[in-house]
């Protein structure tokens, strides 16, 4: 595909801009390429669905839509072995510390991608008392796929700008993503509630 | 209908009768679990089976609407209970007589604040252990101060209350351990490729026998009721899509039949014979999608990808004529919302050609294995009796030797036109709930076969009002879905919102089984049992 059709991504064309401008070492910049260039051919999603997105993610690995021509086809169940974490379907608050436990498990590099309305925003059910407006406000996000529920070949789209995502990132040093996900998290903390408060939680209700 | 009347007039002389769709009778609370008893043992009323308990809040009183039905005479029955203490709501539980009762409960003390006396185990089903307020009462403060998104993980109980009524009639609360402390507990899910959604079972195992199972629910509980109740009717019609997302036609027939019935519309020829079409389609592609993930599950991937090559066809089929892959919004209060596309009908016709040879296959491949027999034969029998107590309906209650077909025993729309016979096996093991599955694949394709040629022209929907409205009252309806019978309860005050609406989801029964026919059994044989019930979480949740 000539890349005068993917031009239509401003935030990566940023990224490019950076880089270009920047300069970079000889020796660390082809390294970064080659990395890049394996890592983004080579990510392997977490099966993690909640609802409806889910069943179209199946629809995905089985042969008419074939993600294993992407290199995305080892889905693997531990979070531990996945490069990134696709979340398809609603969170809902039982939900929240399970999915950013699981993003704590994720090995570095790591790298979300929010599928479905209900992850982008809380979709149809944002008004509820028990649903999460968007994966966004718990996990840091790096695309978004609108949809109720995404199409196969949108979640395609999804995570190939994530390749496009990878390809342009710095592996060593550099400006790279890393801070904004701690700036992130620092933002987002785990407010453990003690013990006590919980149970008296508990306590009043019985 | 006499005769049900007597008899709760001998037992129950202040009983109060409402005539409707449906006889409903309001008894005390102190009554009602002797009549219930009564109900239930009677060999000629032989209410056996309960359909549903709804929570309802009506503003000045709290209750509940049970409904009953005889699995003998297909009859249906709702008592009504009631109490006007708010603060300390307490009914009395019935869960000793119907097992579903136990889940039904929990369901609405977690949504109402209800306590059940005698329940075994009263905690909240879907909510956290630390929520504040019971969502489904009129003066909730659904402000997102009272509860914000937690990010801490909440504390699993070992221990539950029960609330034990005492000789003289005072109710004592009391701990019930759930776990012992020796036990060894092994934490299955939410987060687990095999438990088909985000399900989560506190397992206590012994070696690899597993001794008993705590199921946690609620981890995709959307609120869907509670935001029904602010919802013009036609809008409340696409969260059935988003239930049980492998039965979206047949959920959203049912919450449109319920509708219809209410406001006494009548659906045109050519809607129904659409309706019934799209419900089996939707059926085969269900069942598919179950042979596919189930076998992947035991380990045979290849089936997933034939499997799923048959259900692209019907997926096909589908977005020409409602434009989506899933989540359809096809069905509308009154018909359908657009006509057949010009190919429906040849499209559909070579999906009944290819389909009997697929299945075939499928036969050939995995259900004469060696070790999809050994993994399948006998493992998580459900008896009869136990399907008909425990609430399992569809083909898992079906394998079992129940005859719960709700598309024989109360047809709706075109079903009464079309022949075909309802699969039932004896067995009740996990291969006959496969089996049962890949039989009813063809009897859906006989039903679509009896109707594809006779589709009669006409109107596609009939003519209702741009707000509808619907008259005081409260009305009930079930349809057989993928999975079971899906019923759909509504209580209106007049409004154009439902004052309550609610869902009675199969999935909901499937799960409540699962530690009954796993107990015993060896860890490997969870994800069989688990796989062959076909549970869809959405649509447990709500």
């Amino acid at each position: 595909m000539p890349y005068g059709d993917w031009k239509d991504n401003e935030y990566i064309e940023h990224l490019v801009k950076e880089l270009r401008d920047n300069g970079t070492n000889v020796i660390v910049g082809t390294f970064d390429k080659l990395i890049n260039w394996g890592r983004s051919n080579s990510i392997w999603p977490l099966t993690f669905a909640t609802s409806c997105c889910g069943i179209e993610f199946i629809a995905l690995g089985a042969a008419r839509y074939d993600m294993a021509r992407f290199g995305w086809e080892v889905a693997r169940a531990s979070p531990r072995q996945a490069d990134f974490m696709m979340v398809a379907g609603t969170i809902v608050h039982r939900m929240a510390p399970v999915v950013r436990r699981l993003y704590d498990q994720l090995a570095e590099p790591k790298y979300v991608i929010a599928c479905g309305g209900c992850a982008v925003s809380g979709g149809p059910f944002k008004n509820s008392y028990h649903v999460v407006k968007g994966v966004g406000e718990i996990i840091p996000v790096d695309v978004y796929v609108p949809g109720c529920p995404p199409r196969p070949e949108a979640m395609i789209y999804g995570i190939m700008q994530l390749s496009r995502k990878i390809k342009v990132e710095k592996f060593f040093g550099g400006v790279n993503r890393q801070e904004k996900i701690n700036r992130f998290l620092n933002e987002h903390p785990i407010k453990e509630t003690p013990e006590a408060a919980q149970q008296q939680v508990m306590e009043e209700q019985h | 209908m006499a005769d049900i009347q007597e008899k709760i007039i001998k037992l129950v002389p202040d009983a109060v009768f409402e005539e409707g769709e449906v006889l409903t009778v309001c008894v005390a609370d102190k009554n009602w679990h002797e009549l219930a008893k009564h109900l239930k043992e009677d060999t000629e009323l032989n209410f056996d089976h309960l359909v549903a308990i709804v929570g309802m809040d009506w503003t000045d009183t709290l209750g509940t609407m049970n409904y009953l039905e005889s699995t003998k005479t297909g009859q249906m029955l709702c008592v009504k209970l009631q109490t006007a203490d708010r603060d300390n709501a307490m009914l009395h539980s019935v869960s000793d007589l119907w097992d579903v009762a136990n889940f039904y409960e929990r369901e609405v003390y977690d949504y109402l604040g209800i306590i059940f006396i005698n329940h075994p185990d009263m905690r909240r089903l879907f909510l956290r252990n630390d929520w504040v307020g019971y969502p489904l009462r009129k003066d909730y403060d659904a402000s997102p101060e009272t509860n914000p998104v937690r990010l801490d993980h909440e504390q699993s109980d070992d221990s539950t209350v029960c609330y034990r009524e005492q000789p003289d009639g005072t109710v004592k609360k009391e701990e019930v351990t759930v776990f012992e402390p020796n036990d060894f507990v092994v934490n299955i899910g939410p987060q687990h490729p095999a438990t088909h959604g985000v399900l989560r079972f506190r397992t206590a195992v012994d070696g690899e026998t597993i001794k008993k199972i705590d199921i946690y629910l609620g981890y995709i509980h959307r609120g869907i009721e509670k935001l029904s109740e602010s919802l013009g009717y036609p809008q409340t019609l696409h969260f059935t899509d988003r239930l049980d997302y492998l039965s979206a036609h047949q959920n959203r027939h049912c919450l449109c039949l319920c509708i219809e019935k209410a406001l006494g519309v009548e659906v045109p020829q050519r809607a129904q014979v659409v309706r019934v079409i799209m419900d089996e389609l939707m059926r085969i592609s269900s069942h598919l999608l179950f042979v596919g993930t189930f076998c992947m599950d035991l380990g045979a991937t290849t089936m997933l990808f034939y499997a799923m090559r048959e259900r692209e066809t019907i997926l096909n089929i589908f977005e020409k004529t409602c434009g989506a892959r899933m989540t359809f919004n096809y069905n509308c209060i009154g018909g359908v919302i657009a006509d057949l596309d010009k190919d429906f009908v040849h499209d559909v016709k070579a999906l009944l050609e290819i389909m009997p040879k697929a299945l075939k296959e499928y036969d050939t491949i995995f259900t004469g294995n060696v070790i999809a027999k050994n993994r399948m034969e006998g493992v998580g029998v459900l008896t009869r009796e136990d399907a008909i107590s425990y609430g399992v309906t569809g083909p898992a209650g079906r394998a079992s030797g129940w005859g719960c077909d709700v598309r024989k025993t109360h047809p709706y729309g075109a079903y009464a036109q079309v022949e075909f016979d309802e699969v039932v096996r004896t067995e009740g093991d996990s291969m006959a709930r496969f089996k049962v599955r890949m039989d009813e694949i063809r009897q859906s394709l006989r039903i679509i076969e009896q109707l594809i040629d006779r589709i009669p022209e006409g109107e596609i929907c009939a003519k209702v009002p741009k707000i509808i409205k619907l008259p005081e009252g409260h009305w009930f309806q079930q349809v057989e879905a993928s999975r079971g019978a899906f019923g759909v309860y509504i209580e209106s005050r007049g409004a154009n919102t439902p004052w309550r609406l609610k869902f009675n989801s199969p999935c909901m029964n499937m799960a409540g089984v699962v530690p009954h026919i796993a107990k015993g059994g060896k860890i490997a044989d969870l994800i069989t049992i688990g796989g062959t019930l076909d549970y869809v979480v959405p649509d447990i949740d709500r």
